[in-house]
Parts: structure tokens; C-alpha cells; sequence
């Protein structure tokens, strides 16, 4: 496959969404709803639950499944408030020292009137402060698309994983080849220029792990789990200071 | 045979905020629906304040006290809701209680009444116990006296229970009904505000867990203090919360409000609450939450990979 056809496998209609994974990998999940400032934001699907018997807080960005599904989680563009949800509910897995894992899978943050007025930027911007120095281990992995800044809010983690038909980008193809080139044309060639594909990024360092996707079948889906498990497994009994501190090197490297 | 029993039964309980020193006036018993109510036995059936249709109170009982014919939400006793959601219940500070603070007139008569009533010294009943096996302090508000309203008994109680519960690591699921604030005690039950919400930062800074359970309604005061500062907000289906109750607001702006304003929904759309859950399923989902919460991430079982 090549970039551009990645791209567009990564936008592909059935492709699993966040709470596809979260039913998958996920055991008794309880949805928390809100930000307590002023909305639920339902592109952001947020909660507690258990993975291999340890207790995770688990943050998706969702783009729903058919069209009316697809409706109500605005298409998986977040406003502030679901930024500002995710933030509230990375601060009370802190306090509880639960780890926590997001599935990021967006075009880019919403982009409106509303959103503006409420700091659209303010709210990214902040949920990325606050991930950075989250006293607790974080685990992102992109599922999808990870759109710009959008998907940043939610990847400032110890590690960030993607499978390998998903993309992480600066700007979508199309925004680049118009922007750069005043060319919508040239999507195809942007995608290449772009390094967005998951070999691309893990050459560059921007994820730490590709993985297979295996036409997202069960055994993938109880493999992932694995991985999860052993991945914070791993983190247990490491000081809150030093997740910080290699965290801070994780991106203190670009 | 159809009883028009709507001009005797719509007449609601009267807002106890409102109704500060006046005695209850006996009401005259010349309706006819009035001697129909009279002939039923005392707790063989009762009359949904929704629907009015005639309901055994044992099966409304055995319903969680949802009317079964329509699914209304009846208020039930602060000691009912924590049978119905908590196991092995040790009473705490039962003996609280104080008296007309500000000697506000007709107050006095007012709690004897109340007391004398409800078997209760005041709006609150604080203990420890088990939800689903976890261990946990617990309070619990009563509609009877004054509508839950929050004087100093009320807050002196439930900042005990966060001081008990933050002495002994627990975590502590609140069960909120309440007008608001107590008026008969004037400054003193807003000082209740900040206490109690001393108490919840003090259990809060200990890295507890304190899980409020809004029922219908929470408004004023209490809304506006402990009830909105738990880690996490459940609240009761239907549950009527906000700051201004609606009567209020309809008169302040002159308009009808909307239906569905203020309800547990539409809070939750806001941004306002976690997960709104069912009177029958709430135990379970306390259950949950608190074992989710006890979980230590660095003392997970080991699962085959
Ligand atoms: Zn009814």
C-alpha cells in the first residue's frame, strides 16, 4: 500500500472506532459523561474499567459507526468541552493512581464558532499540559486518524502506539497539497511528503510501536489487550518523578 | 369506579422553606376522595403522586418505590435508601441534634413537630457499611424533615462522616436530597457550606474517594456546596437539580421553562453529571464504581498473555 492509499484506509467506513476497542479490551466499563464547565461532549467517550483486572481510565475519541451514529459523536471532531472532559477525567486517575489509555482516531479538533468562543486552542492546549505531567502511566494509541493537534491532546503519553493502516499528521493530506501548493490535486504526493504513515512515524520516533492489524479480528484485539497489560504492568512501582521525566525526554528528543 | 381524586391529591406537599413557622393545618376531610384515602388501610396501599392510581404499598415497596404503573420515582426515606443500596449499617452520630440557634419564631415547635413526626432528630442519617462488599461511610438525607433542608445538624453530621471516613481511609457515598440551605438558621446553615466543603477537601486531599448520589431534589444550598464536589456525580434518573428551584426561576424571568429543565438528563447533556443511573440498578453501580476506585493498578492479578 502506499501513502495515500493508507490515508484512505485509515478513514475506511467499518473500520473499528474507539468504543469497538473499548467493548474489546475493556472489562465493566462505566462511561463518565461531562466536563462540568458546559457540555458533554459525546466525540469524546471517557470512563473507568478494568483491562486484565487492573483498573485504567479509558479516553476514545469517537467517530461513531453508521451515519446517525456518526451525527451524534459529531464525527469524532471534539469541541473544548471534550477536551476539557478528558483532562477532568485524566486528573481523577491520577488521584487514584489508575493508568490511563487513549484510543485517538480524528480528522482534527472541531473547527466552528462555538468552539472558537470557547478556546478550542486554550482547551488543547491544556489537556496537553496536563497529560505531560500526569503523575500517572499514560498509553495512546491511534487508531485511525490522528489529526493534528486534535489528536495531540490526547497523545501526550509514555508511549504512543498505532496500527498499521492509521495515520498521524501535522495537517491532512488534502490541507497540505491546498495550502502548500494551491493544488487539491495532489493529495496522493502530500500523503508521501508528509512521512504520516505508521512506518514512517516509527522511523521518525513519533510512535513507539506499529501494530498488525490482522483484518481487526478477535485474536488482534486479545493481543492489543495483552500488550496494554504488559505495558503497564511494566510501569508498576516506577516513581510518578520519573514517568514525568521520561516523558519529558520522549518529546524533548524532536 | 372512577374516583376524581385530583383536587384532593394535587394538593402538594408544601415547601417547607416557605412554609417557615407555621404549624400544618389540619385539612378538612369534607372531600369525599378524602374519606376513600381514609378507608384504605394505613400501609396496605398508597396513591402515586404522579399517575394517582391506587398502588399496594407492597408492591410499590418491592418496585424500589417506582410506581408501577407509571414509573414515577417516589422520595423515600433517607433509612430506605440506605436499605436499599447498603449492607450492614452502623448508625453514626445519631445523638446530633441542636435546637433553635437564632430563636427564630415558631422554629422550636417546628422541629418538635418534625421530630415527633419522622422518628428523626433532623434531615440526615450517617453511618458506615458495605456497598457490594466494599466498605464505606455513607450518609443519607430525608424529604420529611424540611424537604432535606441543611441547617447545623445536617452539616455538623455530614462533616463528621468525611472527618470519620478521612481518619479511617474510607471512601464515603453521599445520598443527596435537599431544598437548599435552612432559613430558620440563618447565617449559621450558610456556614454549613463551608464546613462541609472543608471536610470534603480535607477526605479529598487524603486521595479518598467520595461518590455523590443526587436524588430528586438537589437544589440550593447544598447543590451549590458538597453535592457538586465529589469525584464522581451520579444521579438519580429523573432527579430534579439545580441551583434556583424552578418556581423561582419561572417568576424571576416570566417564563414558562422548558420540559426536561434541570432534570438528571439534561445536566448530564451540560456537562453536570457522570452517569445517571436507575433506583433499582443503583446499588450494583455503586458497587462498581467503589470497587473500580479500591482497585490498586500496581496489585493487579496476574492474567495469562
Ligand atoms: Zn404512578
Amino acid at each position: 500500500m502506499n501513502a495515500y492509499e493508507i490515508v484512505l484506509k485509515s478513514r475506511e467506513k467499518g473500520r473499528p472506532t474507539a468504543v469497538r476497542y473499548i467493548s474489546r479490551i475493556v472489562e465493566g466499563f462505566i462511561e463518565l459523561h461531562g466536563d462540568r464547565r458546559f457540555a458533554d461532549d459525546k466525540a469524546i467517550v471517557g470512563g473507568v474499567g478494568f483491562v486484565g483486572g487492573m483498573p485504567v481510565t479509558v479516553i476514545g475519541i469517537e467517530k461513531g459507526e453508521d451515519t446517525n451514529d456518526k451525527i451524534a459523536h459529531n464525527f469524532g471532531c471534539a469541541h473544548p468541552e471534550g477536551y476539557r472532559k478528558a483532562m477532568r477525567l485524566m486528573k481523577e486517575a491520577e488521584k487514584f493512581g489508575r493508568p490511563v489509555l487513549c484510543f485517538v482516531d480524528t480528522s482534527g479538533a472541531y473547527c466552528g464558532i462555538g468552539a472558537e468562543e470557547r478556546g478550542q486552542s486554550e482547551a488543547i492546549a491544556s489537556s496537553i499540559l496536563e497529560m505531560i505531567r500526569l503523575k500517572t502511566p499514560t498509553l495512546s494509541i491511534v487508531i485511525g486518524e490522528g489529526g493534528s493537534g486534535g489528536a495531540l491532546g490526547l497523545c501526550a503519553a509514555d508511549e504512543v502506539w498505532i496500527t498499521e493502516t492509521s495515520t498521524y499528521s501535522v495537517i491532512s493530506p488534502e490541507g497540505c497539497a491546498s495550502i502548500l501548493w494551491k493544488d487539491s490535486a495532489r493529495v496522493a504526493e502530500a500523503s508521501e511528503c508528509l512521512k504520516m504513515t505508521a512506518d514512517d512515524l516509527a522511523v521518525l520516533g513519533a510512535v513507539e510501536r506499529v501494530i498488525p492489524e490482522r483484518d481487526f479480528s478477535e485474536e488482534f484485539f486479545a493481543d492489543l489487550k495483552a500488550d496494554i497489560v504488559r505495558f503497564f504492568r511494566g510501569k508498576r512501582g516506577i516513581p510518578a518523578e520519573e514517568l514525568v521525566e521520561a516523558r519529558y525526554k520522549r518529546f524533548r528528543k524532536f | 369506579m372512577k374516583f376524581d381524586l385530583k383536587k384532593f391529591f394535587s394538593r402538594k406537599p408544601k415547601n417547607e422553606l416557605e412554609g417557615a413557622g407555621v404549624p400544618p393545618q389540619p385539612q378538612p376531610n369534607a372531600d369525599p376522595a378524602a374519606a376513600a384515602e381514609a378507608a384504605i388501610p394505613e400501609k396496605l396501599a398508597e396513591k402515586c403522586e404522579k399517575c394517582g392510581q391506587i398502588v399496594l404499598s407492597a408492591d410499590m415497596d418491592e418496585n424500589f418505590g417506582v410506581c408501577p404503573k407509571c414509573g414515577h420515582y417516589k422520595k423515600i426515606t433517607a433509612r430506605a435508601r440506605i436499605s436499599m443500596c447498603v449492607d450492614a449499617f452502623e448508625e453514626l452520630f445519631a445523638e446530633e441534634q441542636s435546637g433553635n440557634i437564632l430563636g427564630f419564631p415558631g422554629y422550636d415547635e417546628k422541629l418538635a413537630a418534625l421530630r415527633e413526626k419522622t422518628g428523626e432528630k433532623d434531615g440526615v442519617v450517617c453511618g458506615t457499611g458495605t456497598i457490594g462488599g466494599e466498605r464505606c461511610a455513607v450518609f443519607s438525607m430525608d424529604y420529611r424533615f424540611q424537604m432535606g433542608s441543611m441547617g447545623h445538624t445536617v452539616g455538623e453530621k455530614i462533616t463528621r462522616t468525611f472527618e470519620y471516613a478521612a481518619e479511617r481511609r474510607l471512601p464515603v457515598v453521599g445520598f443527596i436530597l435537599s431544598g437548599g440551605a435552612r432559613m430558620q438558621e440563618g447565617i449559621v446553615s450558610l456556614m454549613q457550606m463551608a464546613k462541609t466543603s472543608a471536610a470534603v477537601a480535607k477526605h479529598a486531599e487524603a486521595g479518598l474517594l467520595y461518590i455523590a448520589v443526587l436524588t430528586d431534589p438537589t437544589t440550593g444550598g447544598v447543590s451549590a456546596s458538597f453535592a457538586f464536589e465529589a469525584d464522581v456525580i451520579v444521579a438519580e434518573k429523573g432527579a430534579l437539580i439545580g441551583f434556583a428551584g424552578p418556581r423561582v426561576i419561572e417568576q424571576t424571568i416570566r417564563q414558562k421553562l422548558p420540559e426536561g429543565f434541570q432534570r438528571a438528563e439534561f445536566l448530564q447533556e451540560k456537562g453536570f453529571v457522570d452517569l445517571i443511573v436507575e433506583r433499582r440498578e443503583m446499588k450494583e453501580k455503586l458497587s462498581a464504581l467503589l470497587k473500580i476506585h479500591a482497585a490498586d493498578a500496581s496489585a493487579a492479578e496476574e492474567v495469562s498473555l
